[in-house]
């Protein structure tokens, strides 16, 4: 498979970065490139093979349903939470305007 | 006196612990020899002297109550400007964070604080550890304290993406640093710059406050001169922490007690498939020494097969950016970091011109790739076809520590290059990483020693990989390389 201009036109949309049509130009024979050498892993026989999930064996925990258990990853930090908001106001996130 | 910056933390500790030097003294040492080479090596994107002389007075003042101190006690170190450190600016080497200072500390960092250990400074390194030559840093290039022996003046790569933290090892600046590895980050640097460095099994370490690059893949570990101060530090870096949903439920075990380079009764795998057609000669030379020195060390050496070698670049290459589009997700212009709002701009502009801005070349190539590959019609024929090869790289590692106890192979495939010779084709600087990103795949201990010099003058390190969970072994083969190795070059001074 091999992506064209308007195909990283799309890419660089749904990843929401800004491309000039300069850059997309640049990065398709790149991409390409890249693309082009994984596709050996094409040949690879994986019937029967389960995809990766956890390289190494492990369970998810649950914690203590208690409120603040460990107070760094607890509430009641709001400044310190908006201490590098590029625009924090009057305790919020500030963002431009979404509802016309 | 001796040089204080010569020595590495064994001697440290036990030096302050003595009385032969005080920790200030240390500390001060080392501070003067990071501004000496700032402007040469540029190999911190922050120093911190304070942060040294403080907790080197905090050392010295429990030495005099006559308590005892950690394990890292009156230790300076680098460290690497992937953990948040709490009050001193983090920025995975990215215009995106330039500025953000964290509200907190990174959970291996404060370990590091408790056992004694100082700050030296935040070290450079591959924008959000995305390289191999640490040439992708916002804050410019680190350069390698050494030199080929050809009479130029090539500057060469520090390897990446830790390349702060292996030059500044390499040229004295600290006698330690943090690393991180998720395709080789740890291993590769250290092999470039005649180091030692461990990636310890996936888990050790918490990835609390570390940014996150590839989380299934992401593992810190310590970089120092030699595999006794490396085990030292990764006692002191390692252990269970509930805020890191994969971190492992075990107790660290006492890796610096249990070292022992008699290998006597071990086996040591030499994978065949590490073995590639036009394979630098003095390469396959320091893998022949290493296994003289292996069986000299009382191993057995046994010849076994990984077959999915070739195979772990390119899935690496699907899953470590599919995992990477969704971890920089976050880089949006609202939390923290960068923003970039045009005049009359919506929301959506905002965050399109704010990782337009925040981001390098190489990042956005990554995003794009992992946005590609995770995109509806595309997702099974790559991003699940590289996991399920991912399962089957695992299994090739399963199958061989069936007959060995741990594997022997090359850290990377050359010595350092120049800046410069691989940067316009990612390809070519993805393919420095072949002989550690299997490794990374499956989650396994791995470490990189260095072996010796090239014909250019330049270090080649050799890989020990082991079983998951055992460090230990890992550990005692590369005592045994590094024993019999005896490798004492340095780079000469010129910065």
């Amino acid at each position: 498979m091999s992506v064209d201009t308007a195909t990283v036109a799309k890419i660089a949309s749904l990843a929401r970065i800004k491309l000039g049509a300069a850059e997309v130009e640049a990065m398709v024979p790149e991409l390409n490139g890249i693309l082009a050498w994984v596709e050996q892993l094409g040949e690879v026989d994986v019937t029967g093979v389960e995809p990766m999930t956890a390289v190494i064996p492990n369970t998810l925990r649950l914690r203590d349903d208690v409120i603040d258990a460990d107070p760094l990853t607890g509430g009641g930090i709001r400044d310190k939470v908006l201490a590098n908001a590029p625009a924090a106001e009057h305790g919020f996130y500030g963002v431009p305007k979404v509802i016309e | 006196m001796t040089d204080l910056t010569d020595l590495g933390v064994a001697a440290i500790r036990s030096g302050v612990a003595s009385g032969e030097f005080t920790a200030v003294e240390v500390a001060e040492a080392f501070n003067a020899n990071v501004a000496a080479a700032q402007d040469a090596l540029n190999a911190f994107i922050v120093a911190t002297p304070e942060k040294a002389i403080e907790a080197a007075q905090a050392v010295d003042a429990m030495r005099a109550r006559g308590e005892p101190l950690g394990k890292m006690g009156g230790v300076p170190i680098g460290m690497k400007d992937l953990f948040a450190t709490a009050g001193v600016q983090t920025t995975a080497a990215s215009h995106m964070l330039e500025g953000f200072v964290p509200q907190y500390e990174s959970t291996v960092s404060a370990k590091l604080w408790e056992a004694g250990a100082g700050m030296l400074g935040k070290l450079n390194l591959d924008q959000f550890a995305m390289g191999s030559s640490n040439e992708t840093s916002f804050f410019g290039n680190v350069v390698s304290p050494w030199k080929r022996n050809d009479g130029g003046n090539a500057a060469l790569a520090p390897g990446g993406s830790s390349g702060g933290s292996s030059a500044a090892i390499a040229a004295r600046l600290c006698p330690a640093a943090t690393g991180t590895d998720t395709g080789g980050s740890i291993r590769q640097p250290a092999a470039f710059t005649g180091i030692t460095g461990i990636k310890p099994t996936y888990g050790r370490c918490s990835r609390w406050g570390v940014v996150a690059f590839a989380s299934s893949l992401d593992q810190a570990g310590p970089m120092a001169r030699d595999v006794t101060d490396c085990a030292i530090m990764l006692e002191a870096m390692a252990g269970f922490d509930p805020k890191d949903s994969t971190s492992l439920d075990l107790p660290v075990p006492e890796w610096e007690a249990g070292l022992n380079a008699d290998l006597t009764g071990k086996t040591v795998g030499i994978p065949r498939e590490y073995r590639m057609d036009g394979m630098d000669a003095d390469v396959l030379k320091s893998w022949e020494d290493g296994i003289a020195w292996l069986k000299d060390a009382g191993a057995k050496i046994v010849d076994i097969s990984l077959p999915h070698t070739r195979y772990a670049l390119p899935a690496y290459y699907i899953i470590a950016p599919a995992e990477a589009s969704s971890n920089l997700a976050r880089y949006d212009g609202v939390r923290y970091g960068l923003r970039d709002l045009p005049e009359g701009a919506g929301l959506q502009d905002m965050y399109a011109a704010t990782r337009e801005a925040g981001f390098g070349a190489e990042v956005k190539r990554r995003i794009l790739i992992g946005t590609y590959v995770l995109s509806a019609g595309y997702y099974d024929a790559y991003y699940t076809q590289a996991q399920k090869v991912r399962t089957l790289i695992a299994r090739d590692f399963e199958a061989a520590f069936e007959q060995c106890d741990v594997i022997v192979a090359p850290t990377a495939p050359s010595a350092a290059f120049a800046l410069g010779e691989n940067i316009d084709d990612p390809l070519s600087m993805y393919l420095n990483d072949v002989f550690a990103v299997p490794a990374s795949l499956a989650g396994l201990p791995a470490m990189s020693v260095p072996a010796g010099l090239n014909r250019e003058g330049l270090p080649l390190g050799l890989q020990v990989i082991g079983r998951a969970f055992d460090e230990q072994g890992v550990l005692n083969a590369g005592l045994a390389i590094e024993q019999r190795a005896g490798f004492t070059a340095r780079p000469a001074k010129w910065w």
